[in-house]
């Protein structure tokens, strides 16, 4: 090979079909005789039902039945959630349809299923449902409060659990401490917002059903309908064919997937549903929504003694797969990259009237490296510190790792001072420094800020045995196998699901590297439990930390067997062959050997196999890691502030990022573009905003405003590589990193550039108007 | 999109379409480049019976010199508006507020007339046709009027059209020489409406005002000329004293809306400092 495969910036081979959108879209897959689900969903945040008469839509032409929660109440279960973070956490019922209570605007009440869609929706508007409005609970801090209403009236409290990680002794700490920075930061809640809008199909056949989803997890999506419905798990085949995106929103089981299953059992016919935008902007779980309540000491000289953190999260109406755990995933986080003595950190999950919350991009680390990096700057600023020289009195040095943390991690490998220098050297930050200098100077109404944000995260989710310990309800080690056909050519399964990130051109690479084939002679097949019997799916920046692993030993395990074979071919003893290129040959007489498809072709034929060995040369590899990974880095931004209007411009973006070693580096920046537009996101422009009567008046990306290449600058990213010394391929993970990292870069920028207008913080998002009113010393500036 | 059931006919003339409304009854709706039509079919907060398409309507699309004022057909699409060289000639400040639209996908399909008859004072072409002093030309069964713009926008997402008329297009002076103008769009995203917009054109005499226009976008129900900015430059030493001091009148008669984009406080905040910048960009 002249060039190798792993490193190589290749164009992803599923792109053109996933741009184009002529591909398996669950919504593009209509067997004959499809009928068509619309749901009808409540109107109130919380609501008694007292009555849900579906016989007038029952008689609508075209309608073929009609569902109320109270017709499935026997059969439809309960919505699973997989994380029970502690003994005594309130788990409430959660059905599918809403049957005596609706607890969230966009709850399901009833379902139509008709001949067509527009018929179903059609007919939606002649269910009649008479509601018993009961109070709303819409705001956290109330919601835990004495004598307040509640979301589940049998559970006696607001409260689904309150989970406590201590390590020193922080109020020891505390006290006496030179300097303690205390501040309250909010996550505002925020949309997923995938492209691909959720989609459903089931096909019923005899007793066996095969159900297509616009899913990240048809896995663990089986396994859990097999729990809730009871159907046996081998009658079940899920499959999760392109997905356009989901961002964690698609790592769900959603009551319309169970009542898909249901009905086609019912019906006996395929039955199908896609969800509107508007729709799913009411019930896609959301994302983040925190109130922290933070206290930071330190020395003088900027040394961290410790650090207090007291959550309330906001579970919303119900518990989902993972809802309660996604804070806890943060509580290894708040720390950051910096040493210190005591960390203590409290949570508390909150039931409001709101759609549920779970995991979305970054999931629990994006809300910790916002505190901690926003509290760096903030203790720099109170110090008259320069902000990246108080992270460098704190950060964990090159040399120090491994490194026990203090929220109980061990960090394998980092260099965080290599990736600073990068990006400082990149930002040109000196300049910019005295750029904003001058302008404090002039007094010019467009002021410029400096951002820094120096983040980690944990990726590679995850050690079985650790899932274990947190209580987490299932593992967390991935799958691979590696056929190669009689042909010489390859197919690679795996069990980790992509839904957008490059999987078949990336594990394509991987194969060819180890198996010394051409990249176009290898496909990979995944996402259908037939195909890819077993799997963990894909989030959590977890598929090549895991995933590639075990494909990498798949691969090796294939050679070992191959060597076997061309040994006895070419009558020679293994351990004298050597393996270059998909080729075997006797080390030293390189005139003599036999390829990989010569090997395959043998094996397949088996005429002539060493004694005891099986045809056919595949083999299967399962890796469960044994720690984290831990990419990291630098982001720097500079942003323009108009102070007249509140406008925030984004100047400069730096992004030197750490993910370790990389197998394609055009898929590595792709990930940290879109990862940054989310996380910059955040800061500016994506709020999901509740009413004080609970509705969602974001509903529409009129509302909901995400923002497109037109509203963000230019990035400059670049890496540096400290490989992973957890994994044998020294990967780290790189999905989540760009929006970890990047919104507490972009709020610092912000809060940099008014600091001398008294200004120390504007909520997020940091709308123009929230801009201007800190300025006036409203909301955000003290 | 799921929209309700619709009759759906499409007529190649002006006759015939303002037939087909006529016969079509009260819930009839014109369909131009559907731009805000169709999110409201799709969310189901508009339910017609019956949809009238304009695509075939050639002749409504022409934009025609009529010596001292420019005819642009209703069903000229803002990307038509945009590059046409009568426009960009005569109406420049038409020409910059269509490029603040949306995104190029609804430039392309959207319509000049289509978002002057929405008549969403959050859209951006209603203040333009008001500063223009544009007259709106519109046909029915029962013949054909003129309405000013300044009596064309009723209310809220209302204009002074009946249900069976028709926009043929809208008439607008040519601005002659020594306009500078411009458009002043404040918005979060590139995509996302105007929150205050300012459209904007002085005349200069050497280093005074000889005349202005300036009309905001999203300052109430409809959209607002601002008379008293206009009367507080003219004559005036152009300057940026004169501008900012003459901004204070923009909130003058304004009802600006509170939403999630930003309260009517700070909309009459940035009325103020946007008109400022816009007139001292039409100077600049």
């Amino acid at each position: 090979m002249t060039v190798p495969e792993i490193g190589a910036p290749r164009r992803r081979t599923e792109d053109t079909r996933l741009l184009t959108g002529r591909t398996r879209w669950t919504e593009n897959l209509t067997p004959a005789g499809t009928l068509h689900m619309a749901f009808l969903r409540s109107p109130h945040a919380h609501a008694k039902l007292t009555r849900v008469d579906t016989s007038q839509a029952a008689t609508h032409p075209g309608v073929v039945a009609v569902f109320s929660g109270a017709d499935l109440a026997d059969e439809q279960g309960s919505l699973p959630c997989a994380w029970i973070v502690t003994d005594d956490m309130k788990h409430p019922d959660h059905p599918p349809m809403g049957v005596h209570e609706v607890r969230y605007v966009g709850e399901p009440v009833a379902c139509v299923v008709a001949r067509d869609r527009y018929t179903a929706v059609d007919a939606l508007e002649k269910i009649d449902v008479d509601y018993e409005p009961l109070p709303a609970v819409v705001d956290m801090e109330a919601a835990v409060a004495e004598g307040a209403d509640l979301v589940h009236h049998d559970l006696g409290t607001n409260k689904s659990y309150t989970w406590v990680y201590e390590n020193g002794d922080v109020e020891a700490a505390l006290r006496d401490a030179p300097v303690v920075i205390e501040r309250e930061y909010v996550q505002q809640r925020l949309i997923p917002s995938a492209m691909e809008p959720r989609s459903v199909l089931c096909v019923p056949e005899g007793d066996e059903f095969t159900l297509y989803s616009a899913t990240q997890i048809p896995h663990i999506l089986r396994l859990m309908l097999a729990v809730v419905t009871g159907i046996a798990e081998h009658r079940l085949r899920v499959v999760a064919p392109d997905v356009g995106g989901g961002f964690g929103s698609k790592l769900q089981v959603y009551g319309e997937e169970v009542i898909a299953l249901l009905l086609a059992r019912r019906l006996g016919r395929p039955v199908k549903w896609t969800e509107t935008r508007s729709e799913g902007n009411m019930t896609v779980h959301h994302g983040r929504d925190q109130i922290q309540r933070l206290t930071l000491a330190a020395e003088r000289d900027g040394r961290i003694r410790g650090l207090k953190v007291d959550l309330l999260a906001d579970m919303g109406a119900y518990l989902m797969i993972v809802t309660p755990g996604i804070p806890l995933l943060g509580a290894f986080m708040f720390n950051g990259i910096y040493k210190m003595d005591a960390y203590s950190f409290t949570c508390t999950g909150v039931f409001t009237t709101k759609t549920p919350t779970d995991a979305y991009r970054g999931a629990g680390r994006p809300e910790a490296t916002y505190a901690i990096e926003r509290l760096m700057d903030e203790l720099a600023n109170e110090l008259g510190i320069d902000p990246i020289e108080v992270r460098r009195r704190n950060w964990i040095a090159h040399e120090e790792f491994p490194y026990e943390t203090i929220a109980g991690l061990t960090y394998d490998s980092g260099n965080y001072e290599a990736a600073t220098d990068k990006a400082l050297e990149l930002f040109e930050y000196d300049k910019l420094r005295a750029e904003q200098a001058d302008r404090r100077d002039r007094r010019d109404p467009v002021q410029l800020g400096i951002g820094v944000s120096t983040f980690t995260e944990m990726c590679g989710l995850a050690p079985s045995r650790v899932l274990g310990s947190l209580s987490y309800g299932a593992g967390g080690w991935e799958h691979a196998s590696v056929r190669v056909l009689p042909t010489g050519k390859v197919e690679v399964i795996t069990g980790s699901s992509p839904h957008g990130q490059g999987h078949e051109t990336a594990w394509a690479q991987i194969a060819a590297d180890r198996l010394g084939v051409p990249f176009e002679d290898v496909r990979v097949l995944h996402g259908d439990t037939v195909i890819a019997p077993k799997g963990m799916d894909t989030y959590g920046s977890r598929s090549l930390a895991v995933g590639g692993v075990a494909l990498s030993a798949a691969c090796g395990k294939v050679v070992e067997k191959a060597r076997t074979v061309a040994a006895h071919l070419l009558e020679a003893a293994e351990q004298d062959l050597e393996f270059r290129d998909g080729r075997f040959s006797v080390r030293g007489v390189h005139e003599e050997g036999t390829t990989l498809q010569e090997v395959a072709q043998a094996a397949f034929t088996a005429h002539d196999l060493p004694d005891g060995l099986e045809p056919s040369l595949d083999a299967d590899a399962t890796f469960d890691p044994d720690n984290f990974s831990f990419p990291h880095g630098t982001h720097l931004c500079a942003a323009e502030v108009d102070t007249e209007t509140g406008m925030v411009k984004l100047r400069k973006y730096v992004a030197v990022d750490d993910v370790g070693k990389v197998v394609n580096p055009l898929i590595v920046e792709g990930q940290v573009h879109g990862g940054l537009a989310q996380g910059i996101a955040q800061a500016l422009f994506e709020e999901a905003v509740y009413d004080a009567d609970g509705n969602l008046t974001t509903t529409t990306l009129a509302d909901y405003l995400v923002p497109s290449a037109a509203d963000l600058p230019t990035f400059t990213t670049d890496r540096t590589e400290t490989p992973a010394t957890s994994n044998p391929l020294g990967v780290k993970g790189v999905g989540e990193a760009g929006t970890i990292a990047s919104t507490p870069a972009v709020v610092n920028a912000i809060v940099d550039a008014l600091r001398p207008h008294g200004v120390r913080d504007v909520p997020m998002p940091c709308t123009p108007e929230r801009v201007w009113r800190a300025l006036r010393g409203e909301a955000g500036a003290r | 999109m799921i929209p309700a059931t619709f009759d759906y006919t499409r007529p190649a003339s002006v006759d015939d379409a303002v037939r087909a409304l006529s016969d079509a009854g009260e819930d009839a709706k014109l369909l131009a480049g559907g731009q805000s039509l169709m999110p409201l079919l799709r969310l189901r907060l508009a339910f017609p019976d019956a949809l009238i398409d304009l695509g075939r309507v050639d002749a409504l699309r022409e934009i025609r010199d009529e010596g001292d004022t420019l005819l642009v057909g209703a069903m000229a699409t803002h990307h038509q508006v945009i590059r046409d060289p009568l426009v960009r000639a005569h109406l420049p400040l038409l020409a910059r507020a269509a490029e603040t639209v949306a995104d190029p996908a609804v430039r392309h399909r959207g319509t000049f007339g289509g978002s002057l008859v929405h008549a969403d004072p959050a859209g951006d072409l209603p203040a333009v046709a008001l500063a223009l002093d544009a007259v709106f030309l519109v046909r029915s069964v029962r013949g054909e009027r003129e309405i000013r713009a300044s009596e064309f926008f009723v209310d809220w997402m209302t204009s002074a059209m009946e249900p069976d008329e028709l926009l043929v297009g809208v008439r607008m002076p040519k601005l002659g020489s020594g306009w500078g103008v411009h458009y002043e769009k404040f918005h979060r995203t590139a995509q996302a409406w105007a929150i205050v917009g300012v459209a904007c054109a002085v005349r200069r005499d050497g280093d005074v005002v000889e005349d202005a226009r300036v009309a905001l976008t999203n300052m109430g129900p409809v959209p607002v000329r601002a008379g008293g900015v206009e009367n507080a430059v003219r004559g005036r030493p152009v300057s940026e004293g004169t501008f900012r001091s003459a901004a204070e009148h923009a909130t003058e008669g304004t009802e600006p809306p509170s939403d999630l984009h930003g309260s009517a406080e700070y909309r009459s905040h940035l009325a103020t400092v946007l008109t400022a910048r816009a007139l001292t960009a039409c100077t600049a």
